[in-house]
């Protein structure tokens, strides 16, 4: 258990955009709203997922929408809260705790506002380990746990109940709402268990995104190189194996919408003894680097794009031709690289037509 | 013939130009009242070229006064901060994150109302007209005179912030207006944030317009005078009256303006050298590259379009140790006159290793004779290598490009850079703020959110364009001269209709025979 500092929440901001692989949305307005909420007296609690009892009711909130539309259109702060009361109604039990569905960008930071305004305790853990586009894309799902019963909520706090026969149609569904409720609305989904948490989880993931914060901001104040620490730190949690993969100069950035993606490509020409070209291919998230038509990391992997000189992790929107940048790959933990995990958010839950290599077995 | 002139902090510029040619240049310490500096400089620059009042025919004056106010909260007045967006946006009220000082010095009057829109332009609620006319009483009660409105969504339809402008000015006689859409683009908390700073600045405006107004009529000149803003173009001075806040990257902007019109260059790269920073930019098509992050402003996000510029500690006063292989980041700055070798001080400085060097003549020459040889060649090798790497980190390609060098502190670089092509020293460079002023064009721009399903990127691309080409003729701009100088289309993920967020910008010269 500990309680989040002002400084953490910076940190989680950094940490987050990294573990956002370019997507996820920024969380500068997360951020604000949960030290808004703290200083009216919210104290925000995090619980390691060993604390949970087993039995105790954990629901998680979120999100679901356009970044865009939210950086505009600024919640009432009251439409996640809102989401998971209703579901708790509607189960008639009261939660032990929320928990994020996702890690990285602006869904680290829902649910500490959740627990800043209510009081509960927010889990260390999540479902995605990193940020995907879908609500099916989670590890409970992977795992057996249901994404239904669903409450989506407006700032009215016009609410949609939606029980699917499974979270792809879940997904859709609430997808819907969403663009009815103006393109950005609050979740609360997966309740589960403290056991299921346990068992379905990717644990320490909020942690791990105060700590990757924590971990550039005190190399760059020590004059270190911080992506070298970043690389020294990584190995030591649950994200076990880092590297650089390209240093280079952004050359060629194209990106348009289709069937409700940011599809594009980076282009990245390499400096620095990196030959060639590599290109990222986009869906929201980094999903693909190549080079030279060869796999140099692939999703779920995290390929993260980070300004060269302040490690500043460049979210797809930002992109822009001419930034200077280093790609790091992570692998991400054991969890979500089972064959039913990769099924839902490996390549080919991306339509991509590639295998899975694990970033550690490319040379 | 036309007169630029530079409003900065430390000195008043003044230059005159016939077309495109440099007639002549006056410098004179800026004064509190900023308008009997004006007056001298001016004076003594028609003096100097022989060149009566009445040829001249406009005149250009850029300033960075605003956000000196701003920066050092000065001379700022109380502000209605007014939202329109309930029930969104009540998690963080205006002033949100800002600097206690500042909001406390605007006053912190802040009203959240019913209303604004969602991003396809339905209304999040209908503007709440009876609550709207409560808080213009309070603000009659409490003597507030400027107002900031900001609606959710604005970008896309302005309908909400200009009725309530209206309601406002019916209620409050005489208040001051600004409207969010009319400063910022989409990005709500940064946009409000802009407006507010902007009606903090209204009183300033019109003063400083008004010593601007009463200098050029002392001197009888009565041409018409215009202001430049952020992105290099020009408004009218009624316009800085109401956005004072659109003025204040123009700094940067016009010395990178001003040193490609110098060098005859459309593409390069650009080092201003003070006394303390030197400024490194990018010039593409004549204009300054964009930032693309937010911009802090006083310890305020905003998202204004600002130059990119790379600020690094180099520059005439900076302190030379190590035997000269460590320069600045600190300077002597404005004490250089005192302080430096040369001047009888006993600071080492880069302008003293440059007199050693023999390469100019300032000063005592004599107080420098020594410092040993090795000291000058290693200092001048790192200055070089400073500006160097500075330059490569703002270039867009690998491919050497032409560095021109303005400002008081050009003469540190002697020699050319590896990751230039060539290192241009323009002419009239210690002035180059004060001439890109006085070539700066008139602008227009478009940034909001389309639907292009249904219809080919390319023809929703050229609607985009087609506004901001009207757009920039309707500012001013000579209708023949106007071309599309940057496009960008950002599909907005997770809409739907393929909604894509829009941004094009047009300029053209300002349409009066000079």
């Amino acid at each position: 258990m500990r309680k989040i500092t002002q400084q953490d929440l910076l940190d989680l901001a950094i940490g987050a955009a990294f573990l956002g692989t370019g997507g996820g949305g920024d969380p500068y307005i997360g951020r604000l709203m949960v030290q808004a909420a703290m200083e009216e007296g919210g104290d925000v609690v995090l619980l390691d997922p060993s604390e949970v009892p087993d039995d105790a009711l954990v629901i998680p909130t979120a999100m679901m929408g356009a970044p865009t539309v939210l950086v505009e259109k600024i919640p009432s702060g009251e439409e996640a809260v809102a989401s998971l009361r209703r579901l708790e109604d509607h189960l008639g039990k009261k939660a032990f705790a929320t928990m994020p569905i996702e890690c990285g960008g602006i869904n680290s930071t829902i649910p500490l506002v959740v627990g800043a305004m209510t009081g509960l305790p927010v889990i260390d853990a999540d479902g995605m380990g990193r940020a995907f586009p879908e609500l099916q894309m989670e590890t409970f799902s992977v795992l057996g746990v249901s994404g239904s019963p669903m409450v989506v909520t407006n700032e009215y706090g016009d609410s949609a109940m939606i029980d699917a026969r499974d979270e792809k149609f879940m997904e859709w569904i609430a997808r819907g709402v969403t663009i009815r409720m103006g393109g950005a609305a609050y979740i609360a989904e997966y309740s589960m268990s403290g056991a299921d948490v346990k068992r379905t989880a990717v644990p320490n993931t909020i942690s791990l995104g105060i700590q990757i914060g924590r971990c550039l901001r005190e190399a760059k104040a020590g004059h270190k190189n911080p992506i070298e620490a970043l690389l020294q730190m990584l190995p030591q949690t649950l994200y076990s194996f880092a590297k650089v993969i390209w240093r280079g100069k952004v050359i060629d950035v194209r990106r348009e919408t289709k069937m409700g993606w940011a599809l594009g490509y980076a282009k990245i020409e390499g400096f620095d003894g990196w030959k060639g070209v590599m290109e990222i291919q986009i869906q929201n998230e980094n999903l693909i680097a190549r080079v030279d038509g060869k796999v140099r990391a692939i999703v779920p992997d995290l390929i993260c794009i980070m300004e060269a000189e302040t490690a500043e992790p460049i979210t797809t929107e930002y992109l822009r031709y001419g930034q200077r940048v280093v790609v790091v790959s992570v692998a991400v933990p054991p969890i979500m690289r089972t064959p039913e995990a990769l099924e839902v958010f490996g390549p080919k839950g991306f339509r991509i037509d590639e295998p899975y290599t694990p970033i550690e077995r490319i040379v | 013939m036309r007169i630029g002139i530079d409003v900065g902090g430390t000195n008043t510029d003044a230059v005159l130009m016939n077309g495109m040619d440099v007639i002549g240049w006056r410098k004179t310490p800026t004064t509190p009242d900023v308008g009997s500096g004006i007056i001298t400089v001016l004076r003594d620059l028609l003096a100097d070229t022989k060149v009566a009042a009445a040829d001249i025919r406009a005149v250009m004056i850029g300033t960075t006064h605003f956000t000196n106010a701003i920066v050092e909260r000065r001379r700022l007045i109380e502000v209605a901060a007014i939202r329109l967006g309930l029930p969104a946006t009540r998690s963080l009220p205006p002033f949100s994150a800002w600097p206690a000082d500042l909001a406390s010095a605007l006053g912190r009057h802040r009203y959240m109302l019913k209303g604004g829109n969602e991003f396809d332009g339905r209304e999040i609620a209908p503007l709440d007209e009876l609550s709207l006319r409560d808080v213009a009483r309070d603000l009659r009660g409490k003597g507030i005179t400027a107002a900031a409105v900001s609606s959710v969504f604005s970008p896309v339809t302005p309908k909400m912030e200009q009725r309530a402008a209206d309601i406002l000015a019916e209620e409050v006689p005489g208040i001051r207006l600004s409207l969010s859409h009319e400063i910022g683009r989409i990005g709500f908390l940064e946009r409000e944030n802009a407006t507010i700073m902007n009606a903090c600045l209204v009183d300033l405006a019109d003063a400083v317009v008004s010593s601007f107004r009463r200098a050029l009529e002392e001197l009888r000149i009565d041409a018409p005078f215009f202001i430049s803003q952020n992105d290099g173009t020009l408004m009218a001075p009624q316009h800085v009256e109401r956005y004072p806040v659109l003025t204040f990257a123009s700094g940067p902007t016009n010395s990178m303006r001003g040193a490609a019109l110098l060098a005859g260059l459309r593409e390069a790269m650009v080092v201003d050298i003070g006394g303390t920073t030197s400024d490194v930019g990018m010039l593409m098509h004549g204009f300054p590259r964009e930032a693309a992050m937010s911009v802090d402003i006083g310890g305020v996000r905003t998202n204004f379009r600002m130059p990119d510029v790379l600020a690094i500690g180099l520059g005439g006063g900076s302190i030379v140790r190590d035997d000269g292989a460590r320069i600045g980041p600190d300077s002597v700055g404005y004490e250089l006159t005192s302080r430096a070798m040369v001047f009888g001080g006993d600071v080492l400085t880069t302008t003293d290793i440059v007199v050693a060097a023999g390469l100019q003549d300032i000063g005592d020459r004599s107080r420098v004779k020594h410092v040993s040889k090795s000291v000058i060649a290693t200092a001048i090798d790192t200055i070089h290598r400073i500006a160097d790497t500075a330059v490569d980190r703002m270039k867009t390609s690998a491919a050497p490009m032409p560095v021109i060098l303005v400002g008081g502190g050009a003469i540190l670089v002697t020699r050319g850079l590896p990751s230039a092509s060539e290192v241009v020293h323009p002419p009239h460079s210690s002035v180059a703020n004060a001439i890109g002023a006085a070539v700066a064009q008139v602008g227009g721009e478009v940034d909001r959110v389309f639907a292009v399903e249904g219809q080919s990127r390319d023809a929703v691309l050229d609607i985009a364009k087609q506004e901001a080409c009207e757009r920039a003729v309707a500012a001013g701009a000579d209708k023949s001269t106007v071309k599309i100088v940057e496009v960008e289309d950002v599909p907005l993920a997770y809409l739907p209709g393929n909604a894509t967020r829009i941004r094009a910008k047009a300029v053209g010269d300002l349409s009066l025979q000079f």
